[in-house]
This record gives structure tokens, sequence and C-alpha cells, in this order.
């Protein structure tokens, strides 16, 4: 097989492994409940009826992804490709915080998060089709709200 | 174990599985927020995986609901399209600006152990608390839900 074989090869892997994983992440997100927003509401509104499911979920998630990480960050690079595409930014930027607090106050309202979200769609209900609607016109603002607040300095420099 | 927290651990942990398969496999975060962004933004010559991802994620919402839509899903949410929509809005722009959402910063970079990534969860958390407390205590007063 030359080079070049091996390298399409490489990443016709990677685009079947990236549909898998989708499909596993999915299939992980609906088991755990969390594709039903007022499941979400349940936890991050305080108060009688709280439901904890949300914090045993990021506790198995994080505990898998933990064991997976150390083991891959001792090797060079992942099985399918050259290199490791992980974010090196260790900046606290103000955007980090107040992106953080913006993506919060969203998520307490509508219950859902991008992942739940790109799930629940595919059943069709309308709460899931409004927020991924919604979801997708709030990442096409940020990017003229990012184009207006870096282009002066850019002009500037 | 209570039902719920049980299915929430298996769950979680088939989460983990998945994420896991991306970073070992293909070296990716398995951050959806960034990854569906990539789409919209057209990230040059790295649209492939991404669009796959999706696929799989919609695929995977697809096989749930012709097996239980009931389960899985919910026809009726909690609160009116208008809220939806708001919150859906405030979600991508946040995730956007701080590059990452609750799988990105939450599951990822956590597992990551990553100080960017710890502080942006505790931030959507206490957002997330405040807003859907104060919502539900709003509406109540209101006479509304």
């Amino acid at each position: 097989m030359s080079q070049h074989d091996y390298a399409q090869t490489k990443k016709g892997l990677r685009s079947l492994i990236a549909l898998l994983s989708g499909v596993v992440f999915a299939v992980g997100l609906g088991l755990s409940g969390m594709t039903h927003p007022e499941k979400i509401l349940a936890f991050l509104t305080l108060g009688p009826g709280w439901d904890p499911s949300l914090i045993f979920v990021m506790i198995a998630a994080i505990a898998v992804h933990f064991c997976a990480y150390r083991w891959i960050n001792k090797r060079h690079h992942p099985l399918f490709d050259s290199r490791m595409h992980i974010p090196t930014n260790n900046d606290v930027s103000t955007s980090l915080w107040v992106g953080a607090l913006i993506f919060g106050a969203g998520w307490g309202l509508a219950g859902f998060c991008p992942g739940t979200g790109l799930v629940a769609v595919a059943d069709g209900n309308w709460p899931a089709v409004t927020f991924v609607i919604a979801m997708s016109v709030g990442m096409i603002l940020h990017y003229f709200y990012h184009q207006l607040t870096t282009k002066p300095k850019e002009l500037g420099s | 174990m209570n039902d719920g927290i049980l299915m929430a651990l298996i769950g979680g942990a088939i989460i983990g599985i998945a994420a896991s398969m991306m970073l070992i496999l293909n070296g990716r975060m398995a951050g959806v927020g960034g990854i569906y962004n990539g789409i919209l933004q057209f990230y040059r010559g790295d649209v492939g995986w991404r669009v796959n991802f999706v696929l799989g994620l919609l695929l995977g919402g697809f096989i749930l609901s012709l097996l239980d839509s009931e389960r899985f899903f919910s026809e009726r949410s909690n609160h009116s399209h208008l809220i939806t929509a708001i919150g859906g809005i405030l979600v991508g722009f946040g995730a956007v600006m701080a590059n990452g959402c609750t799988s990105g910063h939450g599951i990822c970079g956590i597992s990551r152990l990553s100080r960017r990534s710890l502080i942006a969860t505790i931030c959507f958390m206490i957002a997330g608390f405040v807003v859907a407390t104060g919502f539900q205590w709003w509406m109540t007063k209101q006479g509304g839900l």
C-alpha cells in the first residue's frame, strides 16, 4: 500500500470512528435520561423534587474519560492520526467565564445543551427542533459579534 | 440503588466511552458545541469528521426514537417555545464564546484536569442553578406553569 493509500485509509477510518462515536454518545445520553429537558431542569432547579441524576452522569463519564486520557497522553499520537488535537490554551480569559455564564443561563432556561439537543432533534419533537434552530442562530450571532469586536484591534495593529 | 441513578451511571459511562473513542482513535475532543459550530462556520478542511460525528448523534437519536420515543424523549417541555428559543440562543452564543459546552468543558476538559474547563463548568453550573431555580420561583409566583 502506498503512502497515499495509507493516508486515505486512515482518513476513512477517522470518518467511521467519528460517526460511531456520535451514535454511542447519543445512546449514552438517551439511556442516562439526559435527553429529557425536564430532567436537566429538575437537576438545575433546587428545592423539593430535586433530581441529582446529572451529577452521576458526569461522574461516570469523567471517570471513564479520565482513564482514557491518562493512557493516550503517554503516547505520541492517536491510532488513526499523526497528532493529537487537544486545546493547549491555558488562559482564563473573560470570554471563558462570561461565555460559560451565558451558556449556563440558556441551559437553565431550555433544559437542553448542544449534545442533548442534537440527539433529541432526531426524534422530531418540537422543543428540540426549536432549541437546535435557536442554538444555531446563537452561534451565528457569536460569529458576527466576534467579527465586530476583533476588527478594531486588527486595524489598529 | 435507585434506578434513575443506575441508568445515569451506565449512560454516563457510555458517554465516556464515546468521548474516549474519539480521543484515542482520532485524537479529538468530543465537545459537541465546538464540533457543531465548526460545521456552521465551515472550518476549511476540517468539516468532514465534524459532519460525521453530528450525523452519528442524529442517527443515534433516530434509533432511540424508533425504539421507544416516549422513554427517551419528551414531546412537551416545561416551558413555552419562546423560553426554549431564548435558552437556545444563549446556549449557542455562550458555548462558542466559552469555547466549550457541557461535553467539551464538563466532561472532556475536566477529565484532562484543565483549569479553564473547571472554571467554565463551575460558571455554567452556577448560572444554570440560578436561572432555573429563579425562573421556577418566578413562574410559581405568577401562578403560571
